[in-house]
Formats: C-alpha cells, sequence, structure tokens
C-alpha cells in the first residue's frame, strides 16, 4: 500500500494558542480512518492544513507521496482529488438538490467552460446514481434549504462523491441526526470507503464503533494514540484525556 | 437553453415599448392625446439607459452577493467615451472654431490634442473604448480586491472609494476632460443632428434594443452552469472554493461583464441628455442604483428594470412638483421597501421558481 496523505511535523499557531504541534499522521490509501480528541485537539485545523485553508507555520503535507499541499489553494487541492465535507451542512440552499450534484460534479472548472456547459446524458446518470446512493431521487427538485438536517448532510457527501476524489475528508457527519440518521450514516461512509481513501472526525463513539476501522486520536494538537478502538479506549493517556471524563 | 416564459413575456413587452413609443411620436400629430412629445421619448429613452445601468448591477449583486457602491464609475467612463466622441463631431463648430481642439482645450491654450484622445474620431473606436475603459477598470480593481478575498462591506467602501478618487480627477482641468463642466454642447452623431428629431426617436430605440440584448444576456448567463455557480458563490463561498471552483475568477468575470454594461448604458445616456461632467461620478450615484435594484427585486433582472424606471419616474415628477422633499421620498421610499417588500417589488409578486430568484433565506 502506498500513503496518500503524509503529515509530518506539522505546527501551527494563531496568536500563541498551538493549534497544531508536531502532528505526524500517515494515512493509506484505500484507508477508512476515524479522528477523535476532545475540543480544541486541532481536528478541523488539520483538515484545514490538508485543504489549504491554512498554511501551517512549519512541517510537510504531501498528497499520493510527492504534491505539497502546503503550496496550493483551496481550489487547486479541490481539483486534485481532496474533498471536503464541513462540520455545519453546506450545500447550496437556493439550488435544487439536482443543481447542488451537477455544480460539484467533476468538469472543467474555469468560467468559460461553466458558461457554455452542457449536461451530457453519461453525466445525468452520474447525477442519478448518487441520488439513489443518497437516498434522495424522490427530492432532486426540491431546494436543497428545504432538506432536513439529516439530509443535508447526505447531499453534501453526495457532492463530495460527485468531485471523485481520492481522498474525502469529513467532518461530523452525524453532528444532530437521529440514530437511525446515524447508522444509514455509516452505511454509506463504509460503502465509499471501498472505492477511496475516507478521514472521518468524529465525537460520536457509538457511530465511530459502527464505522469498524483504525482510530486516531489528537490532543492539544498531536497525536496521542493510534489503533483499533479497542486498544485506543483502553490507552491510559487517552482514557485520561478524553474518553474517561 | 430554457429561458422560461416569463423573460419571453418581458422581452416581447420591452421590444412592444421600442416600437410603439416611437410609433405614438412620429405617427400621430401633436394634437393627439396619445401623441409622445419628443422631449417625452428622450427622457424615456435617458430611463431605459439607467434600466440597463441597473440591469448590470443586479447581475453582480442579485446573482454574485458582489455589492458595488461604486459602478456609477463605470456609467460615466462609458459616458465620457461616448462623449469624446461627440466632442470630436463638432469639429470646427465650436464656440473658438478650431477644426481639432475642443473648446475647453482652446481655452486651456492647449496646442495639440493630448494623446488619449486620438482616435476617438472614430464611431466604432469610440465604441470599443466604451466597452473597454470601464471593462479594463474593473479587471484590474477586481483582480486586485478578489485575489486579495475582499469582500462584503469592504469591498463596498473600496468601490465607493474608487468612484469618488475618480470625480477628483475628472474635476481637474489638466486631465484633459473638460474638468468642472465637462463635455457638452455636443450637435451631431454618425452625422446625424442630435437636437432632431428622428435621432432622439433613432436614440430612444437604440437604448431599447440595448436593453433588450443585456436583459436577455443576463437571463442567459444566469440560467447557465456559470450562472448557478455565481449563486453558490453569493449563498456558499466557502463550499464553492472546497469544490474546486476559483471563485475570483468567476467574480472577474462577472464583475467586468457588468461593468462592460454600465459603461453602454452610459454612452445611450450622454447623447440623450447632451452632457457628461463629473458630477456623474458622485458616489450618491452609485448608492441610487442599487436602491433601484433593492427596490425592484435584487436578483431577479425584470425587477431591477422596473425598479429604475419607477424610481427615475417619481424623481422626474417629484423634483419638478415638489423639489425639496425629493431625497427624502427616495429615503423614504427604501426603507418602505426595506420594511415591507424586502424582496422588492418583482420578488413579491408571485415569483415562479427561477433558478437564483430566491434572495437569501
Amino acid at each position: 500500500m502506498s500513503e496518500v496523505l503524509y503529515l509530518d511535523g506539522i505546527s501551527v499557531s494563531f496568536g500563541g494558542f498551538k493549534a497544531l504541534n508536531d502532528l505526524s499522521l500517515v494515512v493509506e490509501s484505500g484507508e477508512m480512518r476515524a479522528i477523535i480528541g476532545p475540543n480544541g485537539a486541532g481536528k478541523t485545523t488539520m483538515m484545514d492544513i490538508i485543504t489549504g485553508r491554512t498554511r501551517p507555520d512549519k512541517g510537510i503535507a504531501l498528497f499520493r507521496g510527492d504534491i505539497d499541499l502546503t503550496r496550493m489553494d483551496e481550489a487547486e487541492i479541490a481539483n486534485l482529488g481532496i474533498g471536503r465535507k464541513f462540520q455545519k451542512p453546506t450545500v447550496f440552499e437556493s439550488h435544487s438538490v439536482e443543481d447542488n450534484l451537477q455544480l460539484a460534479q467533476k468538469a472543467p472548472r474555469s468560467p468559460f467552460a461553466t458558461l457554455c456547459a452542457r449536461l451530457s446524458s453519461a453525466q445525468q446518470d452520474a447525477i442519478d446514481k448518487t441520488l439513489v446512493t443518497i437516498a434522495l431521487s424522490d427530492d432532486r427538485r426540491r431546494l436543497a434549504g428545504e432538506l432536513s438536517h439529516g439530509q443535508k448532510q447526505w447531499l453534501e457527501i453526495g457532492m463530495l462523491l460527485m468531485q471523485q476524489p481520492e481522498l474525502l475528508l469529513v467532518d461530523e457527519p452525524v453532528a444532530g441526526m437521529t440514530d437511525a440518521e446515524t447508522e444509514q450514516t455509516a452505511d454509506l461512509l463504509r460503502q465509499i470507503a471501498l472505492t477511496r481513501t475516507v478521514v472521518v472526525v468524529e465525537h460520536d463513539m457509538e457511530f465511530i464503533r459502527a464505522l469498524d476501522t483504525k482510530v486516531t486520536v489528537l490532543h492539544e494538537g498531536s497525536v496521542l494514540s493510534e489503533g483499533p478502538l479497542e486498544v485506543v479506549q483502553n490507552d491510559p493517556r487517552v482514557i485520561e484525556v478524553y474518553l474517561g471524563r | 437553453m430554457k429561458l422560461g416564459a416569463r423573460t419571453w413575456i418581458f422581452t416581447a413587452l420591452l421590444a412592444g415599448i421600442t416600437i410603439i413609443v416611437p410609433i405614438l411620436n412620429l405617427a400621430l400629430p401633436p394634437d393627439s392625446p396619445l401623441h409622445v412629445p419628443t422631449y417625452a421619448v428622450s427622457l424615456f429613452g435617458k430611463y431605459l439607459s439607467f434600466a440597463l445601468l441597473a440591469l448590470s448591477v443586479d447581475l453582480i449583486w442579485g446573482f454574485c452577493g458582489i455589492l458595488s457602491l461604486g459602478h456609477g464609475a463605470f456609467f460615466a467612463l462609458g459616458g465620457y467615451a461616448m462623449g469624446m466622441y461627440l466632442m470630436r463631431q463638432i469639429g470646427d463648430r465650436g464656440v473658438y472654431g478650431h477644426a481639432e481642439l475642443p473648446d475647453f482645450m482652446v481655452f486651456l491654450n492647449w496646442q495639440e490634442l493630448p494623446w488619449y484622445w486620438l482616435g476617438f474620431d472614430n464611431f466604432f473606436f469610440a465604441m470599443v473604448m466604451v466597452m473597454l475603459a470601464p471593462g479594463a477598470l474593473a479587471f484590474l480593481f477586481g483582480w486586485f480586491a478578489f485575489r486579495a478575498r475582499v469582500s462584503g462591506v469592504y469591498f463596498s467602501i473600496i468601490t465607493q472609494t474608487m468612484t469618488f478618487a475618480l470625480m477628483l480627477a475628472f474635476f481637474r482641468n489638466d486631465m484633459g476632460f473638460g474638468g468642472n463642466n465637462g463635455l457638452t454642447d455636443f450637435k451631431e452623431l454618425l452625422g446625424f443632428d442630435l437636437h432632431s428629431q428622428g435621432t432622439r426617436v433613432a436614440l430612444f430605440m437604440a437604448s431599447g434594443i440595448t436593453l433588450l440584448a443585456g436583459f436577455v444576456l443576463c437571463r442567459m448567463i444566469v440560467a447557465s452552469k456559470l450562472g448557478k455557480i455565481l449563486v453558490g458563490i453569493r449563498d456558499a463561498e466557502t463550499r464553492t472554493r472546497f469544490l474546486g471552483y476559483r471563485v475570483e475568477h468567476y467574480k472577474l468575470f462577472v464583475f467586468t461583464v457588468s461593468a462592460m454594461m454600465a459603461g453602454i448604458a452610459g454612452a445611450l445616456y450622454v447623447p440623450q441628455v447632451g452632457i457628461i461632467n463629473p458630477g456623474e461620478f458622485a458616489p450618491g450615484n452609485s448608492i441610487e442604483i442599487v436602491v433601484w435594484v433593492a427596490l425592484g427585486g435584487r436578483g431577479t433582472l425584470i425587477g431591477a428594470i422596473m425598479g429604475a424606471v419607477l424610481v427615475n419616474l417619481a424623481k422626474s415628477y417629484l423634483t419638478a412638483a415638489f423639489p425639496e422633499i425629493w431625497l427624502f421620498a427616495l429615503g423614504g421610499l427604501f426603507v418602505a421597501v426595506t420594511l415591507f417588500l424586502p424582496k422588492g417589488i418583482a420578488g413579491s409578486i408571485s415569483m415562479p421558481r427561477l433558478i437564483g430568484a430566491r434572495g437569501r433565506p
């Protein structure tokens, strides 16, 4: 296996507060990785570094072994094949569900290309397929703003799928979901992880258990522990800072 | 491309006005109750040029969330480009009778035409400049502002600054644009007497046709995938960026197109009112455009046109009937619309779901 994502010695501080402190993390191709940690552990900052929103003070962030992520901006990184789902569901509320997927679909991204773009039947098929995957086929013409909270989360995941990313970063996908929705989301992510690399940040331990995957625990901006959930849960340091409380 | 029934109805309506007003002016005798006097034709023509200007603001504000409070500058630049052509058309019929130099240059004791006035005796060159001058300024301005991710109220403030700075610059005599007095005393356009009834009617029709073309162009832009991305930028800029779209390129594209439309509007305005001066750059003018759009209904295109025409009709009436309270009326109107019709006139009349027709929830 080769590594898709390689972070080494990443540090970043905001006005004296060390958000990340010598963080090192390797994610293998095809892997699904869950990242947990208390508030302020640096989970979201880590995603910001990977997706080009924040520049690290020092450290290396490589994609596919040799692409330096710290030199690129958000759009370039997205086009490399890194998709990101935000903590708060972020979809285009005044567009229909279908249009949301169409905008996310992998296609030329320049203004002149989109000015002249026509939806091909192959593209329409891909949208239809994703609508089935995220269980929104019946809502395709509804405005995204009218969807329930859980449906918006799925729509955003569906948009990521349309981007056909190699690496998917998912920030708290089940926050505010019902138990049934949480279970469906776990199924959806496991299904997605069959074909791509997925990194999930989550607080919900039931959900992490349902994902049944390798876990990395972050604390105060660096990795505290790593391994299967049972191992991590029994790590005394983890118990002290996070799970035990 | 599907543009929707409303677009076609409105297009037909605009086309109808463009044809009927000239007929009512030219074909009916002056004593007929339906006769439209020539001065009114020019007045309507001016409203149509304002409507095109409002359309350009709605394209960026309503659909991409870019609130420009400096669009009057692009309008004025287009107007000045047209004004320069009209000045050169005067030839030796000016007060001082100089074959090359406009009167104000003779008055300033200038010996020859400044380089930036060269070529303006050619109509097509001038028409290119009508779009190029505002377009280039918008491109440069947007290039720096959007790359630095200046947005929201900060962007609005620097656009105000831009138009204010231009106003001060154009007030200076040595800029070579007529200073305080601006450019005026025009005689002919393409050899046609600007004061004749026929030319005035033709200018009205040109305004109507250009507005129509601008409207259809805007509809095509907002109905395209690019248009959907613009609305995406308006509602969730970060999401758009993380989907891999270069938000600054999109903003730059639409801002430049919009500035060029504003420039064309200015070029239609100047021959119909007969003057262009630095007052057109006044920051208040740019704010007024935004009021038209807000009143008519932001993000509807049709609303922008309606807002521009209605406010200016009211302005023409009120400034004549109650000159002291005109500004209070405009302010009151804006407050009332904000309170009672937050989506504007077009947004409040039952609205089928056009793409991006809704404002923020």
